[in-house]
């Protein structure tokens, strides 16, 4: 039996609880389980639902364009990820010498993380235009023809990759450099005293006590890698030719353009297994490479 | 003293002397740093410095060599011709409206949650917990499909509510609030409550007020991720008096594919809102993305 004090209890956790719960149900978890169930059924929202069992996983496994998009995916992947890491890196190193203005360069390099996709894609189409671009005229004056960045299948991915370093660099900027500045300093100073030079320094002191952090940062941007949409959406649509489709523009494709909504559901699944495949694969080899306290 | 000893305050001498002898070196250490971040720091300005030029451009002006960077002449010309077609003035109130309800909803909505798990004590709280957690890991591409059926049964397709319901609530939000509420001492709760207050009366009195710095930190990022929402707002949304900004831009550039002028005048609109709210509360922000790794 449960006495008055434990309906109170209750009462006081649902008032809480029921205003998040509620919402989170109705809009992320149910659609969660509907999206599984979905993706055994073809649909086009119009005709009824019909059950095809496993034909949708099929069909997308053995789709070229899904193939394809997946290949893009990878590419965008590898150019991105060293890009923004590295990058991120050397300035959160940069900015973590007790420099004044610190505050100042922080925020400038922060600036693009707030700015929304779009405005950051058109700026970026404007500025790698082929013919009348500032980048192409820039590149022209030290001697070099620019390539036709985004109207060229070889080209478009890396215009992606390029917008999307530009973006996230201050992200990835923030999080080393809140990482670097809880490195204790005497750590340092007894390591110059043993004769260690800045490189041996920078090898066993500043990236293994860096590591959470550096674990923290590609674990996220290899997430968000794997769901890389607005901007290609801005920028190429998927194109010229296919050459920046991606998996999430796939999926937006195939339910809101060709009406495949269990297809669509399908995609969603295996492109959500991979991310927690390597996400897994991740947290599994981290106790290879990253130190904690 | 022993060698080792010995040699660790030569050592330690032998630096201290180096760093005295050589300040020029140092200096010139230094110079080269702030040369090199100063450039990095023009690579991250120079697109949106690029973006108002452009924005301000005659359309003869756009193609000409050498391009630019002060438009000569400057004209305000083409933010009248993008408002003459499309509503910017509307696009931008709805981006304020939906972000406004959506930021204010999950703060709250995240708030009461969190002191549910940080404070109250009932069956089946910690496994609670761990749904919420796991619902953190499902992309909106998971969900998409079958939400934008839902949203078609309820009669919400192209609407308000559409855009604003999916995003009241946060199990970010609860997470990040909950470590903030587990962070604040029991003491106080404890004497509110023997002085006869309830569970309500303890975090609205005392829990909210204690954990205003993260109720800012989330709230700025609620509304920032409210903002700049594309995917959701792109699918759910088709007239174009509903259109937030991102939507509304991306329409605009289909439209004026190739008239860069327009598109960057609206470009400038769009990210100044933004802007002012980073200016005013980027201590905020970049403590929070640091503290929690959540993007804006």
């Amino acid at each position: 039996m449960v006495g008055e004090r434990g309906w109170r209890k209750a009462a006081t956790a649902t008032l809480f609880l029921a205003p998040s719960l509620v919402p989170l149900a109705l809009f992320t978890l149910g659609p969660m389980v509907a999206s599984f169930g979905l993706s055994f059924l073809r649909w086009d929202l119009i005709r009824p639902a019909r059950p095809v069992g496993l034909a949708n996983y099929s069909g997308v496994l053995a789709d070229p364009d899904f193939h394809a998009a997946v290949l893009h995916t990878a590419f965008f992947i590898a150019g991105y990820l060293p890009l923004v890491y590295v990058g991120g890196l050397v300035i959160a190193l940069g900015l973590n010498q007790r420099l004044r203005g610190l505050a100042v360069f922080r925020s400038i390099y922060f600036l693009p993380v707030v700015t929304s996709w779009v405005v950051v894609a058109l700026v970026w189409k404007w500025l790698l235009n082929p013919d009348d671009g500032i980048v192409n005229y820039l590149l022209s004056l030290v001697g070099i023809q620019g390539p036709g960045w985004w109207t060229d299948p070889a080209w478009a991915m890396p215009s992606i990759i390029l917008a999307s370093a530009w973006k996230d660099l201050g992200f990835v900027m923030v999080i080393l450099l809140a990482g670097l500045q809880a490195i204790p300093e005497d750590y340092y100073e007894a390591a110059a005293v043993d004769g260690a030079g800045r490189w041996a320094r920078f090898r066993s002191i500043t990236l293994p006590l860096l590591s959470p952090a550096s674990f923290f940062v590609l674990v996220i941007s290899l997430i968000n890698s794997f769901q890389v949409f607005d901007q290609i959406w801005v920028m190429t649509n998927g194109g010229p030719a296919g050459a920046s489709s991606v998996v999430v523009e796939q999926i937006v494709k195939h339910a809101f353009s060709y009406g495949q909504m269990g297809y669509a559901a399908a995609m969603s699944w295996i492109l959500f297994a991979a991310i927690l495949g390597v996400t897994l694969v991740q947290f599994r080899l981290q106790q290879r490479w990253v130190t904690y306290g | 003293m022993g060698s080792i000893e010995l040699a660790r305050s030569v050592a330690r001498s032998s630096g201290a002397a180096r760093s005295r002898r050589r300040p020029l070196g140092r200096l010139a250490a230094r110079g080269g740093l702030y040369a090199l971040l100063i450039l990095g720091g023009l690579v991250m300005l120079f697109p949106f410095a690029w973006m108002v030029s452009t924005s301000f451009k005659p359309d003869r002006e756009l193609f000409v060599t050498p391009p630019q960077l002060i438009p000569a002449p400057f004209t305000p010309e083409n933010y009248a011709r993008v408002a003459e077609t499309f509503p910017l003035a509307r696009f931008m109130l709805n981006s304020l409206i939906v972000a406004a309800i959506s930021a204010s909803a999950q703060i709250l909505t995240s708030a009461m949650a969190a002191y549910g798990f940080a404070r109250l004590r009932f069956r089946g709280r910690d496994a609670l917990f761990l749904v919420y957690l796991a619902t953190l890991m499902v992309p909106l591409q998971v969900t998409i499909v079958p939400l934008f059926v839902e949203m078609r049964v309820l009669g919400l397709v192209n609407t308000y509510p559409a855009l604003i319901l999916p995003t009241i609530a946060s199990a970010f939000g609860t997470f990040m609030l909950r470590q903030a509420i587990l962070s604040l001492p029991r003491e106080l709760d404890e004497a509110a409550f023997i002085d006869g207050a309830s569970h309500w009366t303890v975090f609205r009195r005392i829990v909210l007020p204690l954990s205003r710095p993260a109720l800012a930190a989330f709230g700025i990022f609620a509304f920032m991720a409210s903002w700049n929402s594309f995917l959701w707002p792109l699918v759910v949304i088709s007239s174009q008096d509903l259109m937030t900004l991102p939507v509304g831009l991306s329409n605009l550039h289909g439209r004026y594919e190739t008239a860069w002028n327009l598109v960057m005048a609206g470009a400038t609109i769009s990210v100044i809102p933004i802007m002012a709210v980073y200016a005013v509360a980027q201590k905020h922000v970049i403590r929070g993305v640091a503290l929690s790794g959540l993007k804006g």
